[in-house]
């Protein structure tokens, strides 16, 4: 165990390990699905942890960097799974598949709207009232998408085309990573930061607040869309009740479980959280007793989660990982 | 010499309390200036009104020209405003030198796209921040303590941190509530000491809230004394020392 550890201590600190690690996955996620390396089913697996570290990292900017809570990141998820299937089941079928990134881009790009549009009205709220009203939110984006009978209502949409494959849900893997690490070791990343710390003392040292929760919304709600849209073009058929509470529960199990404030943690949580869910299809019914229950005692035991505010080095920038060495 | 901070005929009212009633007083560039007063005095209260935590019910506080009743917080830190809390309010999940950094980032100019792309110009100015704040807590002798959480810190440097932070806003005005507060008495000579290093090193006029006597009356250029929410004197050490109104404020009135 001790041994595994150093081992991974190592691996962290090696400057190489990560584009070696990251060049060997891609071309990894075009070879397994052209040669039928793993099954279809593994191959699923894969893509649902792709997609889940989208949406765990997305909303660990917002809950555990900025210390709110968001629980409407469903809706923002499904804005982004509507305007995309949008685009390529009415507007542009005949789009060629290299070009999946744009209608993936125009769903986050809708999402971060709806971001941007809940941060701005409800900027003054903390907490629980902030809590509430992403609550709102997530009803209203629910109830508007039934009522609408372009994009099917309640019965959602159908024949949307299979166009998420392992390659484009480890690219947008990286991306979101890589832009998320960006912002979070940036001035915006610190003020984010110090308001989660003392909103007060944050603005007596001339954070901008009202500006930083903008961002953080924005950006989060764009990954949550980018989530969205890659999992409607797996799954190929989406519906307004796809994108409900319990939707926004996992990706608080994912936060929680993996940790809060940190990118590493993100990942990890996603990880188990899809491999346990899968494993306990199995179980029928006792599923929904078993993720509550490692919820409760992850909140009694430890409320932070596995990683809890700790980062592998490899999700630090250069010039940050070369300080905390020194 | 002129006046750097007017605070003009100003009234805070919470409900029907008037914890602030038409107080006006103004602070010389390049002075170390104390307010004074009993405790609910008023003093934190015109500290948050000055540094837009709370808005004026009436009167108006110009800073270098310009009116700051009304601006939000931020912007006032930004025109120059630096100030610490009665309870230190550091970001104490941080290390030390993610706190001054904050601080520091107002003078950083990067746009989100800039930082979510990691551009050049963002690089630069990290690594700006970054030496910069350094060399801002080694001044402060806080330098071998810049990787610890804030929040580890012992309650003396704690507060000490809290005034590099707001020096790392570059303010020209520096408001201090209560600097000496749980300090001994030699810990308080220590940091008379200190705040005129501060004072001369930066170029900072000092504004600051003390129950200290010994640290006000040997650092103050001129003090305004508040009972009541309303100001009751003003004037050098020597003639606040002999006010016989202050004496009352502090010790109550004989009952003749």
């Amino acid at each position: 165990m001790a041994a595994m550890a150093a081992f991974f201590k190592k691996l962290g600190a090696n400057r190489y390990a990560l584009p070696v690690l990251l060049a060997v996955g891609f071309v990894l996620s075009l070879v397994i699905p052209q040669y039928g390396l793993l099954n279809g089913y593994v191959q699923f697996v894969l893509i649902m942890i792709g997609i889940n570290i989208i949406l765990s990292a997305s909303l660990n900017l917002v809950n555990g960097y900025m210390g709110e809570f968001s629980v409407g990141h469903a809706g923002f998820m499904s804005l982004g799974a509507y305007a995309s299937a949008v685009l390529t089941v009415k507007l542009l079928p005949d789009l060629p598949d290299a070009f999946f990134f744009l209608p993936v881009i125009v769903g986050g790009l809708v999402a971060a709207l709806a971001g941007f549009l809940l941060a701005l009205l409800s900027f003054k709220t903390r907490g629980d009232y902030l809590a509430i009203i992403t609550l709102a939110f997530l009803m209203i984006v629910k109830s508007a998408l039934e009522n609408i009978p372009y994009v099917g209502g309640p019965r959602g949409m159908l024949g949307i085309p299979k166009l998420t494959t392992m390659a484009w849900a480890f690219f947008w893997v990286v991306v979101t990573i890589w832009v998320l690490r960006n912002l979070l070791y940036s001035k915006f990343g610190r003020a984010i930061a110090a308001i989660r710390e003392d909103e007060i003392a944050a603005n007596s040292m001339g954070v901008r607040v009202r500006e930083a929760k903008i961002l953080a919304f924005s950006v989060s709600a764009f990954f949550a869309g980018v989530a969205g849209a890659l999992l409607a073009h797996l799954l190929v058929f989406i519906n307004p009740s796809s994108f409900d509470i319990l939707k926004s529960t996992e990706m608080l199990v994912m936060v929680y479980l993996g940790g809060i404030g940190s990118l590493a943690g993100s990942i990890l949580g996603a990880v188990i959280y899809t491999l346990l869910s899968n494993w306990l299809q199995d179980f029928g019914t006792w599923r929904m007793v078993i993720m509550p229950l490692i919820l409760v005692l992850l909140m009694l035991f430890r409320p932070k989660g596995i990683m809890g505010f700790r980062e592998l080095p490899w999700f630090l920038p250069k010039r940050e990982a070369r300080r905390k060495d020194s | 010499m002129s006046a750097l901070l007017e605070v003009r005929n100003v009234s805070r009212h919470f409900g029907g309390l008037k914890a602030i009633s038409e107080c006006g007083f103004s602070v010389t560039e390049g002075h170390a200036h104390g307010i004074i007063g009993p405790n609910g005095a008023g003093k934190t209260t015109l500290f948050n009104l000055i540094t837009g935590i709370y808005k004026p019910t009436s009167g108006e506080i110009v800073f270098a020209g310009d009116r700051l009743d009304g601006l939000r917080p931020s912007r006032i830190a930004l025109k120059g405003i630096g100030r610490t809390f009665q309870n230190i309010r550091l970001f104490k999940q941080l290390t030390v030198l993610e706190n001054v950094r904050i601080a520091y980032d107002s003078q950083l100019h990067y746009s989100p796209l800039e930082a979510l792309l990691t551009l050049p110009r963002m690089g630069r100015n990290e690594a700006e921040s970054i030496a910069k704040s350094s060399a801002l807590l080694e001044a402060f002798g806080l330098g071998a303590l810049s990787e610890s959480l804030a929040g580890d810190l012992p309650y003396g440097l704690q507060r000490k941190l809290e005034i590099a932070r707001a020096i790392a806003l570059n303010p020209r005005l520096l408001l201090l509530d209560e600097p000496a507060a749980g300090l001994n008495s030699g810990e308080t000579a220590a940091l008379t000491e200190f705040l005129r290093w501060v004072r001369t090193e930066y170029k900072v006029t000092l504004l600051l809230i003390e129950h200290h006597m010994h640290l006000v009356m040997g650092l103050c250029d001129r003090i305004t004394v508040l009972d009541f929410g309303q100001k009751i004197a003003e004037g050098t050490p020597e003639e606040i020392r002999g006010n016989k109104r202050v004496i009352e404020a502090y010790l109550g009135a004989d009952e003749e």
